[in-house]
């Protein structure tokens, strides 16, 4: 560590401010400048051109693209992210209500696939070249590519149609218990792990053959460390560093699959809130939902970056990244 | 390629792409090709549903669009192999039929990245300097959003179009194509060829498209397949919101948000048979993307 860690904190920090900053002007070019005239791409095509000037002056769309970009960011850094031209009141609280929700629904995929994924990948470096590797990186490669409403629509009608023993819809009823709330969120869950699964697991499974074929692995088993203390102790610290950094990354396809889960199973939560701005042409409850995700992926590969190093300092010296 | 599911396949190997030259006792990229299984039924996967995309609409026993309101939410039968929807249109005719937009579109999505993509690539990496530094920028940001997200707020911008499906989905690609194209050619440049073309005095433009990029067409191709599969993962969810294939095509994704809201009923064929045609696209197109990535690669 030393002094190098300062260094590479703050220039890995200016590099997200950077892309942070580069993602708003995507946002920004999607939602106000590419519609061209957002009053009449609100309003439709059959609108009285005075309601369009109108909408537009409201909106503050008919000043210069510069004006409001900084109008606009400029909300944001003090804190204001727009107002719903649907709801006609802040996007803020919704944005964070849907949040709280994705992160539930999230969270209860991750605790499935992560310790499956790892488990998989560890199984399948251990056994490699074996018909049980190729098997389960088989399965991995298939199952990343099937579309979420695809697998969704398959556990929807075994458990929910067929068997009736999970609820077909994730909205629980007021008052649910954290327990019911769980066995509503169980369906939708399973599509978000069928993508991620052969994902981690095959970063899992590079990782521990790349730690398998180590000198210090060498080195342990010469010493006559016992097969299983080598494993945990050397292997799978070293192989499952590689996989946190791969499960960050995934946060960004996480928030894709959602806006197809949330929809399918109608939760309400970040997916579904930027799919509804989007059918209801609401711009800056899409924006702000969008730069949000971005946001929170942005930040979570930091923090992903800065605990790679420090789980494993050898990472470190040069501060290469 | 983090962000993205169907990029798995690129990881781990890209390094070593100098195997199948020189040495002649190595198996050539054909045999290994020959005998890769995945590579053989991805391509039969897809070689189907590519004959059904040209043929399909004129083979297929019922019209698929032909409606039929006494036979609503048919059970599958002889007269209907996959029974009927809620108009009574034939649902076998419309899944074989139902491959042709998606793979209409997701090839041309992903004609145009890879165009594009290896332009920038052999750009960034030959010449590296601004347009390096700009392409790494580009995709950092492109790989923070998810590329169904980037899709609504365009398509949402400029109305839903499959024009506009291509174009969204192409641009995505480009830089992330750009990425491994780069990677490629930064492994070729130190390479004596490019050096005495150089001395030579061939331009930057020939040393990259007629000097570099017959070399690194093995990458290239793999890359394109892993793109097609998520182009067909995109174009499909796209279509399943809404925001791609319109009506009355009979698209699975489509298909199946149409007869959503009956299953809960019982009419399990009406979404069964489109899902299970867009799962075996995907795992095809992604078996073929392992197959390549084996054999041109490795």
């Amino acid at each position: 560590m030393g002094g190098g860690w300062g260094g590479w904190f703050a220039r890995r920090i200016s590099l997200s401010l950077l892309t942070l900053f580069l993602l708003s002007l995507v946002v920004f070019a999607g939602g106000q400048l590419l519609p061209g005239n957002v009053g009449r791409a609100i309003l439709g095509p059959l609108a009285d051109p005075r309601a369009v000037a109108a909408l537009n002056h409201q909106l503050g769309a008919d000043r210069p693209p510069l004006v409001q970009y900084l109008g606009w960011i400029g909300g944001i850094l003090h804190g204001n992210l727009g107002r719903s031209l649907e709801f006609r009141s802040p996007v803020a609280p919704f944005i964070g209500a849907a949040l709280v929700k994705s992160l539930k629904l999230a969270a209860v995929a991750a605790i499935i696939v992560v310790p499956l994924s790892i488990a998989a990948g560890v199984a399948a470096a251990l056994s490699a070249g074996t018909l049980t590797d190729r098997v389960i990186s088989l399965a991995g490669l298939s199952l990343t590519v099937i579309p979420e409403f695809v697998s969704s629509i398959v556990v929807i009608l075994i458990f929910s149609v067929w068997l009736r023993v999970l609820p077909i819809s994730a909205a629980w009823p007021a008052g649910a218990d954290p327990f019911e709330q769980i066995r509503h969120l169980i369906l939708p869950a399973v599509p978000l792990v069928v993508v991620l699964f052969g994902y981690i697991a095959r970063m899992a499974r590079a990782g521990t053959i790349e730690a398998l074929e180590a000198d210090y692995t060498r080195t342990a088993i010469l010493k006559g460390l016992p097969r299983f203390v080598v494993l945990r102790r050397h292997v799978l610290r070293n192989a499952l560093l590689p996989t946190i950094t791969v499960i960050a990354t995934q946060t960004s396809y996480l928030v894709g699959g959602l806006v197809v889960v949330e929809t399918l199973f109608r939760y309400q939560g970040i997916g579904s809130l930027i799919l509804t701005a989007a059918i209801g042409k609401d711009f800056p409850m899409l924006e702000a939902g969008i730069l949000t995700v971005g946001a929170i992926y942005i930040g979570v590969t930091l923090i992903a970056d800065a605990l790679a190093i420090l789980l494993n300092p050898r990472l470190a010296p040069g501060m290469a990244g | 390629m983090s962000a993205e599911p169907g990029a798995a396949a690129m990881l781990p190997r890209a390094e070593s792409a100098r195997g199948g030259r020189g040495d002649p006792e190595a198996p050539t990229r054909w045999d290994i090709l020959r005998r890769s299984g995945t590579f053989w039924a991805g391509s039969g996967i897809v070689g189907f549903w590519a004959l059904a995309a040209i043929f399909g609409p004129r083979l297929v026993p019922w019209d698929p669009y032909a409606t039929d309101l006494l036979h609503e939410l048919a059970p599958p039968s002889a007269a209907h192999w996959f029974g009927t929807d809620q108009l009574g249109r034939d649902i076998f005719s419309r899944v074989i039929a139902g491959s042709r937009d998606i793979l209409t579109i997701a090839p041309l999505a992903t004609l145009l990245g890879a165009l594009a993509g290896v332009t920038l690539g052999l750009a960034g990496g030959y010449l590296g300097g601004l347009i390096d530094i700009v392409l790494g920028r580009i995709i950092e940001v492109l790989v923070s959003l998810p590329l169904i997200i980037v899709a609504l707020l365009v398509i949402v911008a400029l109305g839903p179009s499959a024009v506009t499906v291509v174009i969204v989905i192409g641009l995505v690609f480009a830089p992330l194509v750009a990425r491994t194209v780069r990677a490629a050619v930064l492994g070729e440049r130190a390479l004596d060829y490019v050096a005495v073309a150089e001395l030579r005095g061939e331009s930057a433009f020939t040393i990259m498209f007629v000097e570099i990029l017959p070399n690194i067409m093995g990458p290239v191709l793999v890359e394109a397949t892993v793109r097609l599969g998520y182009a067909i993962f995109t174009v499909a969810s796209l279509s399943f919101l809404g925001f791609g294939i319109q009506p009355p095509s009979p698209d699975w994704g489509l298909a199946i948000a149409e007869n959503y809201g009956v299953i809960a009923g019982g009419y399990w064929w009406t979404v069964a048979f489109d899902a299970a045609a867009t799962a075996s696209l995907v795992v095809g197109v992604n078996l073929l993307a392992d197959g390549l990535h084996g054999a041109l690669t490795a």
